[in-house]
């Protein structure tokens, strides 16, 4: 089951699109979101975002600072102020 | 009467004049396209910041909110943000700013209330500083950046939050041209801090219905505490945005009737010139006749 996955700032849509798995570092620890994922609302320290496009695949790397994610029924959503691929 | 010498350079002049309000047209008609498409790129974050908070909103109630959402308590002095452009040739738009702006200091003046300024851009100065010299708290330069963005909303939304937790104001309120159309932008005060409570979005009570639990990390509180400040970031670079927009509309519209104002200039002026080329030549015509009947 695939997750939807879409990164967002202030100036532009970053990325939306189906992944695997994302693995974003929230203030309390780090967590990975799997397609289907319970409703979560998190803040996010400031560092890479991981996002793993089929199961096993090499990470992509995203460094975001002043973020904040959302899982809901229709995907994660990342929202940070600035973003470094 | 004036010289055809001297209407000729006039015409000459105008003409000139009418080259340059053209190719400002024509700039701030692809600047404009520019504008707008930035706006819209920046819709996406603030349309799911405001469900976010909306949603939360609902979870956190009465007077325990953060300071942002539930401000000081008291209604006594004012901050009013005012956004203006940094270049003129922009028709009535700035005039209008400083028009809406002053309006309302007055409303409040008027209901006892302290105001103070807090301008950005170039062109508020002047004509805010005429009434209200002694009120002005602090001038944003933008005029060394080429776009206002996101950094420069980043930069004046913390000095205001930093001057509303030294408790320096009670409410302010920003106020921006939003843009309708590149024929109209209306003036619009709107206010910033504290944070008007978000309405409850209904995808979130949808939510709450269907059973749907979700996780808050840390709690909601402290989420809508980081938020918060995000919110205000987020309206000011909006703002700052509609500004960019509205100042090549308006400035597109005020050189397009430039332009059209020059041409009718022109045409007036080249009958006038040849409407005097003409009576000169009679002149010269019934002088040489009379010069021949008299022999």
């Amino acid at each position: 089951m695939p997750l939807h996955f879409e990164l967002v700032t202030p100036e532009k849509l970053v990325r939306s699109e189906e992944v695997y798995m994302v693995v974003v570092p929230g203030t309390e620890g780090e967590f990975g979101v799997l397609g289907g994922h319970a409703p979560l609302m998190s803040t996010i320290r400031d560092g890479a975002v991981r996002v793993f496009k089929t199961e096993g695949a090499q990470a992509e790397e995203i460094v975001v600072r002043g973020g904040f994610a959302e899982v809901s029924a229709e995907g994660l959503t990342v929202l940070a102020e600035h973003v470094t691929d | 009467m004036a010289s055809l010498k001297e209407l000729k350079n006039r015409i000459k002049s105008v003409k000139s004049t009418q080259k340059i309000t053209k190719a400002k047209q024509m700039v701030a008609a692809a600047k404009l396209r520019r504008a707008q498409a930035a706006a819209e790129a920046a819709r996406p974050y603030a349309e799911r910041l405001a469900k976010v908070m909306g949603s939360l909103a609902g979870k956190v109630r009465g007077e325990s909110g953060p300071l942002l959402l539930r401000g000081t308590g008291s209604n006594q002095r004012h901050m009013l943000v005012v956004v203006n452009t940094d270049k003129g040739l922009c028709g009535g738009l700035n005039a209008n700013i400083v028009k809406a702006a002053k309006a309302k200091a007055r409303e409040l003046i008027a209901q006892g209330k302290t105001v103070e300024f807090y301008l950005v851009g170039r062109k508020g100065r002047a004509p805010i500083k005429r009434d209200f010299a002694d009120r002005i708290n602090k001038h944003f330069d933008t005029s060394n950046v080429r776009d206002p963005g996101f950094e420069e909303a980043e930069t004046i939304a913390s000095e205001l939050i930093a001057m509303f937790d030294q408790g320096k104001f009670d409410v302010a309120h920003l106020v921006y041209p939003q843009f309708k159309s590149a024929l109209s932008q209306d003036p619009t005060v709107q206010q910033l801090i504290p944070v008007p409570r978000p309405e409850e979005t209904a995808t979130a009570s949808a939510t709450a219905q269907a059973g749907a639990v979700v996780e808050y990390e840390p709690d909601e509180e402290a989420i809508l505490a980081e938020l918060l400040p995000r919110y205000v970031r987020t309206q000011l670079f909006g703002a700052l945005l509609e500004l960019a927009a509205s100042e090549q509309g308006a400035s597109m519209t005020a050189m397009d009737n430039a332009t059209r104002n020059a041409g009718d200039l022109i045409n007036k002026l080249t009958i006038q010139y040849n409407r005097s080329r003409q009576a000169a030549i009679t002149t010269e015509l019934i002088e040489i006749i009379a010069g021949a009947e008299a022999l």
